[in-house]
């Protein structure tokens, strides 16, 4: 069966570590890191990569579109 | 399956609309801004009328709004967008033309140039962020404000026998007959930022029929450092309390009044 796997890049110098795509994710993928950018941020990174379906709720919630979302389908 | 092979340009579902630039946002980490300045922009491209279209930015935390848009964009005097919207409109009437404007800009100091740019039935959409507050001064009460809400100048809550009542000004260019399209929408979560961006591409619709009829929308979002809460406690708290007084949907579509919009 066909099953859906989704992969997101996160912009780490122009997050701002709001933390709302790590509340829009249902598939508890994303976390905000323990270390600051060069604004003092810290930024959103997948601490759960596997789980990323691709939805863009993440990328849909991000005030500063710093989320680009990746989707494939993998046959196995 | 490995990261690399999904991380691939022929994979992307969702990437920055080139609308916006890459300077990053003059905003706090989470507010709505943002949020609404990039679902603007992503209509704008997916309706290919970026040529095409002129805003005008306002005073407020949007100020720079025209630093972060890839479109003609003007900027206005503090709650005089919708004056200049109607000028460059009527030079311009194959335009698209938009203003943006807080709810300081639009329900205080620009309330007369708001009703009555509504009342001519100017052929341009008003996009109203309503925060409740003056984000970008300090946090001050705005007309907006809700009942025993603590602002830097409602220190105790704002007491409406002395500072007036909540103004629901979406409900009230509603009642103005030239006005053809309001709806009131928020950017809380994914599936409410998606609808506000259906509602955004209607608006842009109905003026490429060049008829007369403002079209207004509201976005209810949060200032989260004003009200002084995390950008998710805020989004919360929008959704239990603001919610209640300035209830989320259409109010008017097409000239015609979908609910009774003065509620209580
Ligand atoms: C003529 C004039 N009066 C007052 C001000 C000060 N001022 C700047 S922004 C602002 C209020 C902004 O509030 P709002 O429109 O709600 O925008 P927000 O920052 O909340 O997005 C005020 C009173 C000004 N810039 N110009
Ligand atoms: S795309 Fe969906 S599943 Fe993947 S991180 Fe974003 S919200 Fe989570
Ligand atoms: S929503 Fe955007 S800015 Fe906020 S933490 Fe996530 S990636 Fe960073
Ligand atoms: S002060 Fe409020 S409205 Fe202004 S950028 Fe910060 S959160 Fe947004
Ligand atoms: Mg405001």
């Amino acid at each position: 069966m066909a099953k859906v796997r989704g992969a997101v890049v996160i912009d780490k110098e122009k997050c701002k570590g709001c933390g709302l795509c790590v509340d829009a994710c249902k598939f508890q993928v994303l976390q905000l890191s323990q270390n600051v950018n060069l604004k003092g941020y810290t930024p959103a990174f997948m601490a759960n990569a596997e789980n990323c379906t691709g939805c863009t709720n993440c990328a849909t919630i991000c005030p500063d579109a710093v989320i680009t979302v990746y989707r494939v389908k993998e046959n196995n | 399956m490995e990261l690399e092979d999904i991380i691939k340009d022929e994979n992307i579902v969702f990437k920055k609309t080139k609308l916006l630039n890459d300077k990053p946002l003059s905003y706090c980490p989470g507010c709505g801004h943002g949020t609404v300045h990039r679902i603007l922009m992503e209509t704008i491209e997916e309706l290919g009328i970026d040529e095409e279209t002129i805003g005008i930015a306002p005073v407020g935390c949007a100020v720079m709004a025209y630093e972060f848009m890839e479109i003609d964009m003007q900027e206005a005097a503090h709650g005089r967008a919708p004056a200049l919207a109607t000028g460059i409109k009527r030079v311009y009437p194959n335009k698209y033309v938009f203003t943006y404007q807080g709810d300081g800009d639009l329900a205080a100091i620009g309330t007369a140039e708001t009703m009555h740019c509504c009342n001519r039935g100017e052929n341009i959409l008003i996009i109203f962020i309503n925060n409740g507050i003056y984000g970008m001064t300090g946090g001050q009460m705005a007309p907006t404000t809700l009942e025993g809400a603590k602002t830097s100048t409602s220190p105790y809550g704002r007491d409406v026998s002395t500072m007036g009542y909540p103004i629901r000004i979406t409900e009230l260019i509603a009642q103005l007959p030239a006005v053809r399209y309001v709806t009131r929408q928020s950017v809380h979560t994914p599936a409410a930022v998606r609808k506000a961006k259906a509602a955004i591409r209607k608006a842009f619709e109905y003026q490429s029929e060049g008829k007369q009829g403002t079209c207004f929308i509201e976005f209810l979002s949060n200032c989260n450092s004003g009200w002084k809460m995390t950008p998710a406690q805020a989004n919360k708290w929008m959704e239990e309390n603001t919610f209640k007084y300035y209830v989320p949907g259409d109010i008017k579509d097409n000239f015609k009044l979908l609910k009774n919009p003065i509620i209580e």
